[in-house]
């Protein structure tokens, strides 16, 4: 029975994906005072990740982390805070040249960088998070290549 | 394995987290990556299988930024109203 529930909590619910995440398009569509082409499309992209982790619900721990940071990003830019000091560098990747000199991580650690709000989580945790946010990470990608397509056509 | 490495150094009192219930989880990951299909069912090291999802993680944040990019200039250059209707249209189909 408890595999039966975490399999329903965990596929992701496409239609209720797409109307965050249509909202949000349609709201970045009214604001025409973003001109610049980057600005837009890095608004998009945090549009994209809140949908997705408003779709999940707070009881991922990757979704509050997301949520968290893009509550944190509107809110510097809104309040003019400089975004130097950004908690993470999440949305602007940035390519890292490794250091020699340290350890090499291990895997753990690495796709612990790279699922949002895994930092010290154990390995068990780890992989189950990895694996929701997987399906909720192509289930967005799915929603976007339609949305793309049909405004395209 | 990396299970061990890592229960090694996490100690953890409150539940012990067996060998099993992480391969367990290592196979359930390995069977959402996009390779799974072509590969036989045996599982394959741990390592591998990180090493993998790590990569189909980055994939899918690449493309969800290459996306972004495309809805940011195709939302600039039509037209709101049809746009918006299309996407209506290709979802409740």
């Amino acid at each position: 029975m408890n595999r039966k529930n975490s399999n329903k909590s965990r596929n992701p619910n496409k239609p209720t994906l797409a109307f965050y995440f249509l909202r949000a398009l349609a709201c970045i569509n009214k604001k025409t005072s973003m001109a610049s082409y980057n600005q837009r499309s890095g608004t998009i992209k945090r549009a994209a990740y809140a949908s997705m982790a408003l779709a999940a619900g707070p009881k991922r721990a990757w979704s509050r982390a997301v949520l968290c940071r893009v509550l944190w990003w509107g809110s510097s830019r809104l309040h003019g805070f400089p975004t130097r000091r950004r908690p993470r560098a999440f949305f602007h990747r940035r390519v890292r040249v490794a250091d020699p000199k340290l350890r090499e991580p291990s895997k753990a650690d690495v796709l612990r960088r790279l699922v949002p709000g895994a930092k010290a989580m154990d390995l068990s945790r780890l992989l189950e998070e990895t694996a929701h946010y997987i399906q909720y990470l192509r289930a967005q990608v799915l929603l976007m290549q339609n949305v793309v397509g049909s405004v395209s056509d | 394995m990396s299970s061990r490495r890592t229960t090694r150094s996490r100690q953890s009192s409150s539940s012990r987290i067996t060998d099993e219930q992480i391969n367990d989880l290592v196979s359930k990951l390995q069977a959402l990556l996009p390779e799974a299909g072509i590969r036989s069912n045996n599982s394959m090291p741990a390592a591998r299988v990180l090493q993998d999802t790590c990569n189909h993680i980055r994939s899918l944040h690449q493309e969800v930024d290459d996306l972004s990019e495309r809805l940011s200039e195709l939302l600039a250059t039509t037209d709101t109203t049809s746009a918006q209707a299309a996407i209506i249209r290709s979802l409740l189909m």
